[in-house]
């Protein structure tokens, strides 16, 4: 199947699948476990929820920067993005066979387009148990090759997935992305819209959204919401070698930042960047 | 007292004071095994105010990062003693500061520290004696080598409250119970979640809220031959979790993935 | 979630395979394939209940328009008569791409 993709479009309005493709040197894009293969979810006709014939995953090989890569593409129009067996499966394992290739010296750039709310409520402990195998694949993968994780929105990128997000080498972001572990929406929910007003769109990115996170260090690459933008971004992010001390393992640092934090005193976007940047961290 | 406190207390021998007080840290033993034991427990003085509740928060999480690392850094050149997080966690704070400073970062800390010290040759296992929730869950436990569960109404594994996911899935609880039923990865107790697999031990028998010595004895037992089953292992990942019967039976459609994934790789 | 079948005589033969769509809200995915027989087939799993008729009225006038002998398999969120009808047809172009 050709997959084609006209130039300057915004990459938000790309399907996964077209994403996925976008980022693959033109011409290598190859597909695994298609839509016609119909390895879809066992559990959702059964609760009367219809299915995706690829679970809302696109797990797709080719090359990046004519180097060998995969790319792990989550649909976020398919049920939120939410992570279930099969589609958790497809990420966990794609991830291990890349592993086991890095082990055997032919490493793969892997690459996760995170458009995800978590785990699939519907599939619960089993999209549990999937993003703890997700965890385990990146924190061995990334030992090897960088793992590069881009989160461009329209969903963004939240529960265990953010988790993933986290443990990435490194993290490209649009504007329009956000990252963060519990939605807007379910923080209003359990804690009341005083702790946080959901429909508050300037709020709410000035906390977890793309721009916020680049200027407090928790992700990489702030880049356009455009197709040619983010797959040179993710170019660069390959040639950029493995960090030394990735971010989740920065304890030292990230302790001494939240023991500078008077919790007392409130404290929003804005007034966070600029207490980081003094301290010298950031950008 | 937390069941947390209370199991941590009874196997480490010990409750360690440090900061943050919501997370224990002490070293003890499991038969012949250096053991460091961890938990995460209430603490109405915490910094972050939601996180007092026993919640996996910030703190909590680089703090638990913090210990694991410091044991594999000490263990570097010798013995790898054995890791048990003790887990009985609400789940994680809902908070807008929580989400501002990086909260998905110091969770990914914690599952990076875990699974660090798997990959090196720790015996890393999870004892779950309370509610082992969603992300908190996924950043204290599920990077272990075995989990083992106390079996008993209060053990519970989940990723929502019903409450909020029937909200969220627009179905009543009544609905939610009855699918749970048919599909036993939507169920919250014990059983269910060891059906999928991925579960070493059940341990019955014992009084997960107020143990007596006896039974103390036979957890410290069970963690006993995970310690050394896990030492064995042919390997320092988690693919056992997919090779027990059950998982046969209940994931099969995560290990057909694989199948096919592999079978496809190289075109 | 409704499970509905329909059955076309057909005659012309499917080119290659085709895939279009996504199953989010207000849409569908369309997977169009050869049919073994001279008969087209269409299975739809649809997230909305009661809507029997209005697939068959839709579905009759595509395939009274478009002579296909094709196995179709839709899966649909809630997606109007308009969108099924433009998903079918971007299917049938990529099929003769």
């Amino acid at each position: 199947m050709t997959v084609s993709v006209r130039p300057k479009t915004r990459f938000t309005e790309l399907s996964a699948r077209e994403r996925a493709a976008a980022l693959l040197d033109s011409g290598t894009f190859r597909e695994l476990i298609g839509p016609f293969e119909r390895l879809e979810s066992p559990h959702l006709e059964p609760q009367g929820v219809v299915p995706a014939c690829d679970d809302g995953v696109v797990v797709a090989r080719g090359d990046i920067g004519d180097q060998r890569a995969v790319v792990l593409a989550i649909e976020g129009l398919f049920q939120g993005g939410g992570i279930g067996e099969v589609s958790g499966a497809k990420i966990a394992g794609a991830l291990e066979l890349a592993l086991r290739d890095a082990e055997r010296g032919h490493p793969v750039r892997p690459v996760l387009l995170l458009e995800t709310g978590g785990i699939r409520l519907q599939e619960a402990n089993l999209g549990l148990l999937a993003i703890a195998e997700i965890h385990a694949a990146i924190v061995a993968l990334r030992s090897h090759v960088p793992v590069v994780g881009v989160v461009a929105g329209m969903v963004g990128c939240f529960g265990g997935m953010a988790i993933a997000a986290g443990l990435c080498s490194h993290l490209v972001m649009t504007r329009e992305g956000r990252l963060g572990l519990n939605g807007p929406q379910v923080i209003e929910q359990e804690a009341g819209v005083a702790e946080l007003d959901s429909e508050d769109r300037r709020l709410v990115w000035e906390t977890i959204g793309g721009d916020q996170r680049v200027a407090t260090g928790m992700a990489d690459a702030l880049v356009e919401d455009d197709v040619a933008a983010i797959a040179g971004a993710v170019r660069i992010a390959f040639e950029t070698a493995v960090p030394a001390e990735h971010r989740s393992a920065q304890v030292g640092f990230y302790e001494a930042r939240l023991a500078g934090i008077d919790a007392s005193e409130p404290l929003d976007g804005p007034a966070l960047r600029t207490l980081w940047r003094d301290e010298g961290v950031g950008r | 007292m937390s069941r947390g406190r209370t199991w941590f207390e009874a196997l480490a021998g010990a409750t360690l004071d440090g900061e943050p007080a919501s997370v224990l840290c002490a070293d003890g033993t499991v038969g012949d095994e250096r053991t460091r034991f961890l938990t995460v427990v209430p603490n109405a003085e915490a910094k972050f105010t939601r996180a007092r509740g026993g919640e996996l928060g910030l703190e909590e999480g680089w703090t638990l990062a913090r210990h694991v690392r410091e044991a594999v850094a000490v263990d570097d050149d010798g013995d790898r003693r054995a890791l048990v997080a003790v887990v009985d966690v609400p789940g994680q704070p809902y908070g807008h500061r929580e989400e501002l400073l990086g909260l998905h970062l110091a969770l990914a800390a914690a599952v990076d520290a875990y699974a660090t010290a798997r990959l090196a040759g720790h015996p890393v296992v999870a004892l779950a004696v309370g509610q082992a929730i969603s992300g908190a869950f996924l950043a204290h436990g599920m990077q272990a080598n075995r989990i083992l569960a106390l079996e008993d109404p209060g053990v519970t594994v989940q990723v929502m409250s019903k409450r909020s996911t029937a909200r969220v899935t627009r179905r009543s609880v009544d609905e939610l119970d009855k699918i749970a039923e048919e599909v036993p990865a939507t169920a919250y107790d014990v059983a269910s979640f060891a059906r999928l697999g991925a579960l070493h031990r059940l341990i019955e028998g014992v009084d997960a809220a107020e143990p007596d010595a006896e039974h103390v004895e036979t957890v410290r037992d069970a963690l006993a031959e995970a310690i050394t089953s896990a030492r064995h292992d042919d390997s320092t990942d988690l693919s056992g979790r997919l090779a027990s019967p059950e998982a046969r039976r209940h994931r099969s459609a995560s290990l057909r993935v694989r199948e096919r994934l592999a079978e496809e790789w190289t075109g | 979630m409704e499970t509905l079948n329909f059955d076309y005589p057909a005659s012309q033969p499917v080119p290659r395979r085709a895939y279009v769509g996504v199953v989010g809200s207000g849409d569908l995915e369309v997977l169009l394939e050869p049919s073994p027989d001279q008969r087209a087939h269409v299975t739809v799993r649809t997230s909305a209940d009661g809507f029997g008729e209005v697939w068959e009225a839709v579905l009759d006038r595509f395939f009274a328009r478009n002579d296909l002998a094709a196995a179709v398999e839709i899966n649909d969120s809630g997606a109007t008569p308009g969108t099924v009808v433009l998903r079918l047809a971007q299917a049938v172009e990529e099929s003769r791409s």
